[in-house]
């Protein structure tokens, strides 16, 4: 392979210390966030408190993948707010819908 | 940021020739195709949240609960099986299980990202194995859950016609009424096939790094893009790991 035609010098750079440790912690705080829900599951009875902190991790570990992973918190700010700003539909369609449920279900 | 171009004097930076959201066009797309993924996903998941409200909720102490057509069942109380313990009842420990493996394989591709950056093909190579063995580590998961709950628990329950069912197939299950066992089978098989789609790309990618394709290109933005989509299911399982098995 070392004396092919097509084989093209490459700069390797030596590896991002701090950028990595970064992204270590980023999966650390998942882990983390998953592992309370994982016990507030058992830990609390079913209200709507329980499912209001579950809906709150959850956005906390959409933030984190979204924000980090995905890297669109260090993007230009039009990406940012054109990704983000078409979301609001989809939380006035969660709440407009589950309350056409529990209609529903008071109907029947 | 910094990436922001300026346009010529005079024009503005969205008459052309720059690109105002400091993206590539690749990039960009796969932004806006995972926008239009995530409106897909919300709308099974809002559906999910319609029906189960409309049905009628268990009432009694947890402990107490038995499967019955009659209201929405207890997800603890459905997904409580791991795989080499059989009779133990573990509530939702495998699909936390899952969700770490999903969590993980999101870090190592990550991490390709990192290593493309750099120019560095072993550290893509190795990263991007990795993180094809964590989506078909979850792929694997996913099938023994899907099999385990269309064959069902020992007891079977009752349905109406008066028979004995087992387990679940799209129009009876065990564990209550039919849309609980249709909403299972889609909302994860959709995003199940989304994970088998991103190990298909995940693989390419891999070739492709391989291959030094991206060597010759002198970028590996590829691995960026794909790393997109794949973080994109990772986040949709958060969701689902949420609404379906946690609430």
């Amino acid at each position: 392979m070392e004396h092919s035609e097509d084989s093209v010098h490459v700069n390797v750079l030596p590896p991002n210390k701090e950028k990595i440790k970064k992204l270590w912690t980023v999966a650390g705080i998942l882990g983390a966030v998953t592992a309370v829900e994982f016990v507030i599951a058992f830990a609390m009875h079913h209200g709507p408190l329980k499912t209001a902190i579950f809906i709150g991790l959850t956005i906390v570990k959409a933030g984190y993948i979204v924000g980090e992973f995905m890297h669109l918190r260090y993007e230009v700010k039009v990406l940012f707010w054109s990704i983000l700003i078409p979301m609001i539909f989809v939380i006035w369609m969660l709440v407009a819908f589950v309350y056409e449920g529990i209609a529903i279900s008071d109907v029947r | 940021m910094s990436s922001t171009t300026t346009a010529a004097p005079g024009r503005s930076e969205w008459d052309g020739g720059v690109s105002p959201m400091g993206v590539s066009y690749g990039k960009l797309m796969m932004w806006f195709f995972l926008l239009s993924d995530a409106f897909t996903f919300s709308a099974l998941l809002v559906t999910y949240g319609l029906v189960r409200s409309s049905h009628d909720a268990y009432q009694g102490a947890v402990d107490a609960f038995t499967f019955s057509q009659a209201y929405w069942p207890i997800p603890e109380k459905v997904f409580e099986a791991v795989p080499f313990l059989h009779g133990v009842s573990l509530p939702l420990v495998f699909v936390g299980i899952m969700t770490f493996i999903l969590i993980m394989s999101s870090v190592t591709m990550v991490l390709a990202v990192e290593a493309g950056h750099r120019m560095d093909r072993k550290a893509v190579e190795k990263w991007m194995l990795w993180t094809i063995v964590g989506g078909l580590a979850f792929l694997s998961c996913q099938a023994w859950e899907w099999a385990h709950f269309i064959h069902g628990a020992e007891a079977g329950d009752a349905v109406a016609q008066g028979t004995t069912f087992f387990g679940a197939n799209l129009s009876h299950n065990q564990y209550g009424p039919p849309d609980f066992a249709a909403f299972f089978f889609f909302i994860t098989g959709f995003h199940g096939f989304h994970v088998f789609s991103g190990v298909c790309l995940n693989f390419l990618i891999y070739y492709n790094t391989v291959m030094g394709t991206y060597d010759r290109r002198g970028h590996y933005e590829m691995v960026e893009k794909v790393g997109l989509y794949w973080h994109f299911v990772d986040l949709v399982w958060v969701f689902v790991f949420t609404f379906f098995y946690l609430v």
